[in-house]
Order: C-alpha cells, then structure tokens, then sequence
C-alpha cells in the first residue's frame, strides 16, 4: 500500500494569462495526512484536476500509484477523490448518486451501504441529495471516494460548509483512514483546520511549493526564538539590539525580540541590570507558521499587482 | 453503460419526461378528425398488385376474344374545370375549400393536366381489374399506363396539343402493345406491357376519365374540385357503332358525332393516394404527436448531459471513467435505447388506436401493407433515438442546457412544423431535405404517383425524401454531432 501514491512533477499550466500552475511539485506519502496548503488561486484545485486527468498541464507529469490516473481501469479503486461536494444531481438520493458511482467501477449495492454507513448517513440514504446541508454533502463526497477502498485520498477543502462538530468528525475520519495505511492528501486555504490533523504540509503560493515538511519542523521553524519581555525600564531595547538579538516590536512595556534565546535575554537583561517582569517563549500556531511562509509570496503578489 | 443507465432511472425528470413524451404521442394522435365515410361508401376497390385504386372512368366497350387490337383517331378533347380564384383561400362564401364546387357551377373552360382519353383493354368492367391503356392527357403527352400504379410516357413531343392524334392498342397473348401516330401512317410504340393471366375474353374500347383539380391557396390551404373531359374520336377501327357506353363508378355519357364518337367522362384510373386532391388521410396522420414527443426527447438527449456541466457533476463522470468517448458512447446507448422503446410503444398503440378511432369517426384511413406499418411506426422510434443522440452530441459541445435545446429543437422541431404549416412548398420541402427533421420522411406510408395529381405536401403526409434517405440525413447529422462531441470532449479541459 505504501507505494500507491501520488507524486506531481514540475506542472505548469496557463489560463489565458494567468499561470495557474509553475513548476509545482510534490508528493504524497502514505500512512499520513499531507495538507495541501495556500490562499485561493495559488493552484490548488488545479493541481488535483490535473491528477484527476481532467485537465491536461501543458508541462509536467502527475502520476497515481506510478501510472497516469487515465491509465487506470478501475480508477477510483486507486484514488478516492471528492472535488466539489456540491456536485450533485439534486433529484437524486444519496444511495443512487453512490450507485451510479459504484456501477461504473463495477462495484455492487453492498458496498454503497456499507460507505453509507462509515459516511454516517444510512439515515438519510433515500433521501434527495439536494436537499442536504454543505455538511451533509461532505459526507457524501467522503463516502464516494471510500466506495472503491482506495489506498489513497483526495479531498478538496473537505472542511468547507462544516459546522464545529462535523470538522471535528472529519479530522478523526481522516486519521483513521491514515492510521489504516492510507495516504491522505487534504487542500484548505486555511491551515487551522488541519491543526491536529496533517502531519505533513505543503504549502503552495503562486502556482508552485512554498514549503515542503513535517507540520512538527515547520512549527519549530515558525517559533523561531521569538521572545516577549515584559519591562518597567526604557533600555530593554537598546540591550538586547547590544547582545544581538533583532527586535521585532518596542510597545510601551513589552519588547519582543528574536534571534535569541530566553536564557540569553534574561542573562543580558541581568548584566545591565534592567528590570523585567516577564520573559515569554512565543509558542506559534501551524497558522502564524503559514502566515509567515506565505507572507512573501503574497507580498510578491500584492507590489506585482499595484505595478 | 450500466453506468449511465443508473443515472438515467434515478432521475426523476428524466424519466417523467420520457413519459410524457410517449403520452402526447399518443394523445394528440388521437385525432377528432371525423369524416363521413362508412364501411360501404369508402371502400375502395383493389388493383391487380394489391393496393386500393380509383377505377372510375366512361367506357365505351365490346368483348375481344383471342388477340386483336382497337385504332382511333382522337380529334379533339377539352374540359371543364373549378374557377377557383386566387383569392380562394381568404374568401368567405362557404363556397367550399376541399369540398369544391358542384359540376356546372363555378366552372371554366379548361382540361386537367391528367385528364385521360383513349383506348383500353381491360379484364371485363369490374372495378380494379387488370387494364392496359394508351391515351392522350391534357398536359402530359402520350402516356401508355397498366395497372393502375404503371406510367409509360411517349414521344417527348406529343405533350403539346393533345389533338389530333392517332392511337393503337394491340393485344398478343398477355402482351398489350401501344402506339401513337401523327397521321396514321407512321406509328411510335410507346410501351409493350404484360398483363400476366388476361382472360381469353376481354373488354376493349374507348375511355374518357378527368381527375380532381387540386390548387394550393393561401398558407397551406388547398382548393380542389371534379373536373371533367369531354374527347371526340373518329377514325375507330370497326366502326363507330356496336359499342357499349358504360360510366365504371362514375357518370359520363357518350353521343354520336359525324364519323365518330363523343364521350364525357370524370374520375380517374390510378392509384388511391391521400390529401387534397385524394381521399382521406394515410397513417401517418396518426403521428402527427411526434413532433411534440420529440420536443421532450431532445430536452432530455441534451439534458443528460449538459445537467452534469451545470451542476460540476461532469468531472465526478469523467473521474469515474476517464475514457471520455466511453462515457459519452454509454450516454448515446441508453438515451437511444430508452427513446426507442419509449417511440415503439407510442407509435405502435397511437398507429394502432388512432386509426381505429379516425375509422370510428368516418374518415378514409389508407391502408399500408404490414411492411409499411412496422417501417413508419419502428422508423418514428428510430427517429426520436437518433435524435436524442444529436441533442447528446450538440449538448456536449455547446455545454449549456439553454443554448443547446433551442439550437436541437431549432434543428429538428422547427423545421417540421413551419413546413407543416406556413412554409410555402418549395421551402418546406428543402427544410425536409437538409435538416435532420428529414427523417419525418419515415412516418410516410403513402406513396406518391407522378401521375396523379395532388398535393404532394407534407401536410398531406408526404415527404420530399424517401424514409431511407430523409431517416439518413438525421444520421448524419447525428453521427457529425456525435463525432464533434467526442473530439471536443477528449481535447477540453473538463
């Protein structure tokens, strides 16, 4: 199971005269959870079309398990995708949307029950689709995907339309299917979500990866040293600029300084005998991290734009 | 295809539409048209090869026993027919479009272009036997016809003055022979024909018959009324007397003159055709639903696809089965088949009730051989499923349900009903010929004479292509859509 994945290299697609695909490579490992990660329009959903063969990159190659995804005869039993949830014929239950589905994968009724009931809607299985919350909807794309038991996901903000409860239900869903073996690729344009859930980020901007790493090391990374000092004196600043450290922010009575660490700050603000109430290690959120990877790209974007 | 089945019973649009489509087949077939035929008035005899026949005619007869032959000499013919005015379509006097006038009234002089005057051997006088003739027409030349439904035309030049003219039926065994002189002397065999199993014993003599005139007026509207011929002969070989004069299903008469002989004669020797200047309706009048079926059919052809561009569901289909020609072969093969059966239900029950009910209600129902039926009504099934599959192809291409509906319904619907309807005929029969709306051509089971005169419309139930031809443009059509879908498919991004 741990060779079916999926692997993207050097894609580039153009729109017009937008490129919303350059250069964007990445690949999906098994047994995790790898959030796809980065603001609307910096290629994701692109990119999982692309996978999907149902948009052709004008270079580059994506590949499923090693081969095309248009090479594979019973696809979805490859890779289970959900694009847009709200893609449905309204008229039609949800056990009949799934069964088409599964007909074309030459699958039978009993497995549509069976996904129904993993998916939490065996309840409303005879139900019009179109009447469905967006939630519902999710659990549905979710229980597409599952039906031909792939060994590898695709979900497109899986999390959109979800109230608190069903994002919690998602994130244990997706870590089960990843504590199965599964490899779980998850798009969202807002990394909290996947606080708790992905172990692996790729972080896209601009049609291309920003970021490529375990969520641990990105969050040590993010952190990087921050310190806030709380001080009744005026100097702090001026010291900790002396001992080395680069200060980002002088409010009236914190500083926050990084490049070094707390027991440095503490050590200088000791030896000029400065008074200090407080040293805090800044604790970043997987948000902050993202923010501060992204934060360039953007920018790039922003200056590209006023010009 | 299983696939596509399943998506196509699980929506209940879907399916209510094709329902529908197949009711209003069969409601608006059954017609209330009603006429005033019984069993006994509009029957109609039967020719030698099987089809019912007008055999209505003056003849002027003795027996002829063994082989032998008739020579005449036709010195003048002329006739009456309705002074219809132009106008007749927009008049208001009640003076009859269809019925026409009575004889004597609201005529003028004028011969019709199929009046007929000549010579005849026929097995004996009842109505529908066999007959061999060569005759002189009003504006069609020499003809030599035999059973009804056969047309031999002569010398190119004998179309101009019917009169005078020399004429010669000759018999040999069962090979009748006719020829046609301009003085006597000098004669050109127009046709030699068989009459296989003519009696040893058989009439000949002279005949004089004029058909219904029949004129177009207004938007589709039509006026037509009997005409008569009146045809002076001298010159007849055995003499002018020892005749029989006889009106076959018709009035007529016939006087003396000098050397010769007079006869006046109305009706017709020929195939039964419908319409007009015929009698009553064929079949086809049964179908005439269709067009709103197929109104259906298309939106559900076009729909079938285009829903899945509308709602995003495309990219589901295609991710599930990535071979886009397959998805859209599976696609034409369900569509196809369920239209078809759906069209053979239909078509079957409404050609089948409806004739029953315009029978019940008096009108003259033409009947079609068993062949013909299982064409029209299998050809109307085929004609719907080959549609549903261009408004597939054309769905496909255009993407949007709105766009792609109008330009299907545009193509097919349109054209049918502007040249049922308002078209003048020229037009209607080249939109019947080039759109894909030519394949109605399935649903004629009448078939069309050059030598009887009609309107030969397809209001009447006829059709400028023959069903294999008319049914063919929709295939192409269908085919090029079908083909355009797959490449536009393949090559776009979904």
């Amino acid at each position: 199971m741990s060779e079916t994945t999926i692997v993207v290299d050097g894609l580039r697609k153009r729109f017009g005269s937008a490129q919303a695909l350059d250069g964007m490579s990445f690949g999906v490992r098994a047994g995790q959870i790898t959030g796809f990660i980065g603001p609307n329009g910096a290629g994701k959903s692109t990119t999982m079309r692309v996978i999907l063969g149902l948009d052709r990159p004008d270079a580059g190659t994506a590949l499923v398990g090693g081969r095309p995804y248009r090479a594979l005869r019973r696809p979805l039993c490859h890779l289970g995708p959900l694009l847009d949830a709200a893609a449905l014929q309204p008229s039609r239950s949800a056990r009949n949307h799934l069964l088409w589905i599964a007909r074309s994968q030459g699958l039978g009724a009993a497995r549509v029950d069976e996904v129904l009931e993993q998916a939490g809607l065996r309840q409303v299985a005879r139900r019009a689709a179109g009447g469905f919350s967006l939630g519902m909807r999710q659990r549905l794309g979710i229980a597409a995907a599952l039906l031909g038991d792939p060994p590898t996901l695709m979900l497109d903000e899986p999390f959109n339309g979800m109230d608190p409860e069903g994002i919690i239900w998602m994130r244990g869903f997706l870590r089960s299917l990843a504590g199965q073996g599964r490899a779980v690729l998850v798009s969202s344009h807002l990394m909290s979500e996947l606080q708790d859930c992905a172990n692996q980020v790729v972080i896209v901007g601009r049609g291309r990866v920003i970021a490529d790493m375990a969520v641990a090391e990105l969050l040590r990374s993010a952190s990087g040293g921050r310190v806030t000092v709380r001080t009744g004196g005026s100097g702090a600043a001026d010291v900790l600029r002396a001992a080395g450290g680069t200060v980002t922010d002088a409010g009236h009575d914190t500083v926050t300084v990084s490049g070094l660490a707390s027991d440095r700050v503490i050590a200088a603000l000791s030896a000029r005998a400065v008074p200090f109430s407080e040293v805090a290690v800044h604790r970043a959120s997987l948000e902050d991290a993202y923010l501060e990877l992204t934060r360039e790209a953007v920018e790039f974007r922003a200056s590209e734009t006023a010009r | 295809m299983r696939t596509e089945w399943t998506k196509f019973r699980t929506v209940r649009g879907f399916v209510i539409a094709m329902i529908v489509a197949g009711g209003v087949i069969l409601g608006l077939g059954l017609s209330p048209m009603s006429g005033t035929c019984t069993e006994q008035t509009c029957r109609q005899p039967v020719g030698p090869e099987g089809e019912e026949v007008r055999d209505s005619f003056y003849l002027l007869h003795r027996p002829l026993t063994g082989d032998g032959g008739i020579t005449a000499r036709l010195t003048a013919m002329t006739g009456r027919v309705p002074d219809i005015p132009a106008d007749e379509g927009d008049r208001d006097d009640g003076g009859g479009r269809a019925a026409g006038p009575a004889a004597g009234e609201d005529m003028r002089d004028g011969l019709a272009p199929w009046a007929k005057a000549g010579l005849i051997i026929k097995d004996g006088t009842r109505r529908g036997s066999a007959y061999a003739a060569v005759m002189v027409t009003g504006g069609h030349g020499v003809r030599m016809q035999h059973n009804f439904v056969h047309d031999r035309a002569g010398q190119p030049g004998t179309a101009g003055a019917p009169a005078p003219r020399w004429l010669r039926l000759t018999r040999a065994g069962d090979v009748v022979t006719g020829a046609e002189s301009a003085d006597g002397v000098h004669w050109n065999t127009v046709a030699s024909v068989e009459l296989a199993g003519l009696p040893a014993t058989v009439e000949i003599g002279l005949f004089a018959t004029s058909p219904q005139f029949v004129e177009a007026t207004g938007l589709a509207g039509s006026s037509s009324g009997p005409t008569l011929v009146t045809a002076t002969f001298d010159g007849i070989s055995g003499g002018a007397d020892g005749w029989t004069g006889e009106g076959i299903g018709a009035d007529g008469s016939h006087r003396p003159d000098g050397t010769g002989v007079t006869l006046t004669g109305s009706g017709d020797i020929g195939p039964v055709v419908v319409g007009a200047a015929g009698l009553g309706v064929s079949i086809t009048q049964t179908l005439l639903g269709t067009f709103a079926g197929l109104v259906l059919v298309v939106v559900v052809g076009a729909a079938f696809m285009t829903g899945e561009y509308r709602r995003g569901l495309i990219r589901t289909t295609l991710t599930a089965t990535p071979a886009r020609g397959r998805v859209l072969l599976g696609k034409a093969a369900v569509l196809a088949a369920v239209t078809f059966g759906v069209g053979l239900v239909s078509a079957a029950a409404v050609v089948v009730a409806g004739r029953r009910l315009l029978v019940g209600n008096g009108v003259y129902v033409l009947p079609a051989t068993l062949l013909t039926e299982v064409r029209v009504i299998a050809g109307t099934a085929a004609l719907l499923a080959v549609a549903a599959v261009l408004a597939l192809g054309i769905g496909t291409m255009l993407r949007r349900s709105a766009v792609a509906i109008s330009a299907v319904v545009g193509l097919t619907v349109l054209p049918y009903l502007l040249a049922m309807t308002v078209l003048p005929a020229a037009a209607a029969q080249w939109l019947l010929r080039v759109t894909p709306a030519a394949a109605f051509a399935v649903q004629q089971s009448a078939k069309q004479y050059h030598q009887v005169e009609n309107l030969y419309t397809p209001a009447n139930g006829y059709f400028p292509l023959p069903w294999w031809a008319g049914f063919g443009v929709l295939c192409l059509w269908a085919a090029a859509a079908l083909a355009g879908a797959a490449v536009l498919l393949r090559r776009r991004d979904a």
